[in-house]
């Protein structure tokens, strides 16, 4: 009698150790799993540089389909004017990533419409002046902030050539949890740096283009030749802007 | 030759508190606005995208560009051995501190994370200009501390001439170093110049000489201390050399400028074009910080006169603000030349469409918190005088620089 309440107590004992230790360390286990099967997880290497080639000719004049998308994306559409703001300042203070510019050549008075945004340099100048190295270039090429050091000097928004960052002029009351960011820090496209991340091989602006059936953008691995990117960089004629600076920029146009 | 000696700032006590208590408002309102700044957020200040760096940046540089100027006087004592400047070297000394902290606080206080500052001080990037002035700057402090001290206690004294020297080379590595924040700016019209460097140099002489006069004449007036003419005829005229050599170096940057044809945009929009920036430029730089000064300086009567003196050195400050306005808000108002054989015609987020220049209209937070980099800098020489011996006993010519007298006699 007394050995059948023994074995019982013994059962339930290691039951209860087994059921606490699962408990316990299975969802570390299972959390480490799901990290090692993120792409994520695995350090970015100079194997692969990200590049964009931009078609101007494919860009049609009044679409803002891409800086739209980029707003969504990254959470710009959710900061919001201060209030007291003035309409005028706030246009000038909000941050944008992506923008559409329209060029008359001076010669000929050619129009050409093209998007704007931070050129991803293998040189960028924003870096070099950055006093805490927050502005840094990583390995597959992206020029991003480290928004856990950034100072908030601006000094990054004097050196860029393409006027491509923004500085947070404003409390942050809604962000994205892909895209945080927080007043007095700058930041600027970073390729959807979130995306790529996560496996994924596309940007928002270049997807919002090409489901407006335009085409304009082309995004991938300058470094892969079988790229959608670098098989028709080795079509066209492809230009950087700002060339003489040889800081030999990841976003080249075409058309321009 | 007779014994200089030193004492403590001897004003009345009620005028001297009177004195503190208006600075220690201003800063105090200057606190309360960079508080504002901080909670808000830089939406408040005129500063935006567009136009990056606005007014607290105009009076932090000023007054560190003129901080290394204003120890000019002790260095041309124990460096290059005039003995009638050595008596005037521990003010110098004192200013150069001073004025640096009132300039760097303001720098510091406009960062959008000045709570990070501890990131500035232990990460560092050493590409970065702005890395090195960390140090270039607090080294500066902590060398003419001690160059103060050997100034002041007997017997470290023997070392002035060695320590003033090495002080005398991190100065203008220090000038180097600010005015190295433009010149090395590639992607600006108005920047991306190697004169940057040497310019700013010349310009700290001249506003740190300005600055220094005048807090001389004010305390040694105020106190009833004897101040020769011959003496002030010797700084004003070392002004005046420094006022035209910022106007050498300001007529050979543009004329450098407009050689070359890819700056002629640039240029028009200074010197003809700009609005703001040309009436500060042909008014206040070149006019009111050089042209009338040097009238005054070199003028038979005007020259001798002390209220003149403080005029001419009044306006070479203004004249001064008005050149690091020009070259920090004008440089950054030009468009830049992204696409320079193309007009841009339209642009979702500014870009100088149709060459127009960028906007910028500062605040009143803004200004509150550069007037208080100032009101630090007075505060604390106030105080510094008062309570330590930084000013000599009387500098009239006969004590300072008897040799001279004798010989104008």
């Amino acid at each position: 009698m007394s050995k059948q309440t023994d074995q019982g107590r013994r059962d339930f004992l290691s039951r209860a150790a087994t059921a606490a230790a699962a408990t316990t360390v299975a969802p570390g286990v299972f959390l480490h799993s799901v990290a090692d099967a993120a792409p994520r997880a695995e350090p970015v290497t100079s194997k692969v540089r990200w590049g964009m080639l931009i078609d101007t000719t494919k860009c049609a004049d009044g679409c803002t389909a891409c800086v739209e998308a980029c707003d969504v994306e990254n959470g710009l559409d959710l900061i919001g004017k201060p209030e007291g703001a003035s309409d005028a300042e706030w246009e000038r203070q909000r941050p944008r990533w992506i923008r559409e510019v329209k060029l008359k050549d001076n010669l000929t008075d050619r129009i050409t419409t093209m998007p704007m945004l931070c050129q991803h340099c293998e040189f960028p100048p924003c870096v070099d002046v950055c006093p805490t190295g927050a502005s840094f270039r990583r390995a597959d090429g992206l020029v991003l902030v480290d928004r856990h050091t950034c100072i908030g000097c601006r000094y990054c928004m004097m050196a860029c050539p393409y006027k491509a960052r923004s500085f947070i002029h404003e409390n942050v009351l809604l962000k994205s949890t892909a895209v945080p960011r927080g007043k007095g820090c700058v930041e600027s496209c970073t390729f959807c740096v979130h995306r790529l991340d996560q496996g994924e091989t596309t940007t928002a602006c270049q997807d919002a283009c090409s489901k407006d059936g335009h085409q304009a953008i082309i995004f991938g691995d300058l470094k892969d030749p079988n790229s959608a990117v670098s098989q028709a960089m080795s079509k066209y004629p492809t230009v950087e802007v700002r060339a003489d600076l040889k800081l030999n920029t990841g976003v080249r146009y075409t058309g321009l | 030759m007779k014994k200089i000696h030193f004492r403590e700032w001897g004003i009345e006590s009620p005028r001297y508190w009177g004195m503190l208590a208006v600075l220690a408002a201003v800063v105090a309102i200057a606190g309360f606005a960079t508080l504002y700044m901080e909670h808000e957020g830089h939406w408040v200040t005129g500063m935006n995208n567009q136009i990056v760096w606005g007014i607290p940046h105009v009076f932090a540089i000023f007054l560190i560009v003129a901080a290394s100027g204003a120890l000019n006087v002790a260095s041309i004592g124990s460096v290059f051995g005039k003995k009638v400047f050595k008596p005037l070297a521990p003010l110098s000394g004192l200013l150069a501190m001073t004025l640096l902290i009132g300039g760097l606080l303001v720098l510091v206080l406009d960062l959008g994370q000045p709570a990070r500052l501890i990131v500035a001080m232990t990460t560092y990037n050493f590409k970065s200009i702005f890395a090195w002035n960390i140090y270039l700057y607090v080294g500066f402090l902590a060398i003419v501390a001690v160059y103060l001290f050997t100034m002041m206690e007997r017997k470290a004294m023997g070392y002035t001439r060695s320590v003033g020297t090495f002080a005398f080379v991190w100065r203008l590595a220090l000038t180097t170093g600010t005015g190295s924040i433009f010149g090395f700016l590639v992607a600006r019209q108005g920047y991306d110049a190697a004169i940057m460097a040497p310019m700013f140099i010349i310009m700290s002489f001249a506003y740190g000489l300005a600055i220094y006069l005048l807090v001389l004449m004010f305390t040694f007036k105020t106190d009833g201390r004897e101040l020769g003419d011959k003496l002030i005829a010797r700084l004003k005229n070392l002004l005046g050399v420094f006022v035209a050599a910022v106007l050498y170096f300001t007529v050979v940057y543009h004329l450098t400028n407009l050689y070359g044809t890819e700056n002629h945009a640039y240029e028009a929009f200074i010197l003809r074009d700009g609005g703001i920036y040309t009436t500060l430029f042909w008014g206040g730089w070149i006019l009111a910080g050089c042209l009338i000064p040097m009238g005054i300086i070199y003028h038979p009567a005007l020259g001798k006169s002390r209220g003149a003196l403080v005029a001419a050195c009044s306006l070479v400050i203004l004249g001064g603000f008005a050149a690091i306005y020009v070259i920090v808000i004008g440089g950054q108002a030009f468009p830049m030349a992204m696409f320079p054989d193309k007009t841009i015609i339209a642009s979702g987020f500014y870009d100088g469409v149709n060459g127009d220049p960028l906007s910028y209209s500062p605040s009143l937070p803004e200004f509150l918190l550069g007037i208080g980099g100032i009101a630090v800098a007075l505060l604390a020489t106030l105080v510094a005088v008062r309570v330590l011996r930084f000013l000599p006993e009387s500098l009239a010519d006969d004590v300072a620089d008897p040799h001279a007298a004798a010989k104008g006699a």
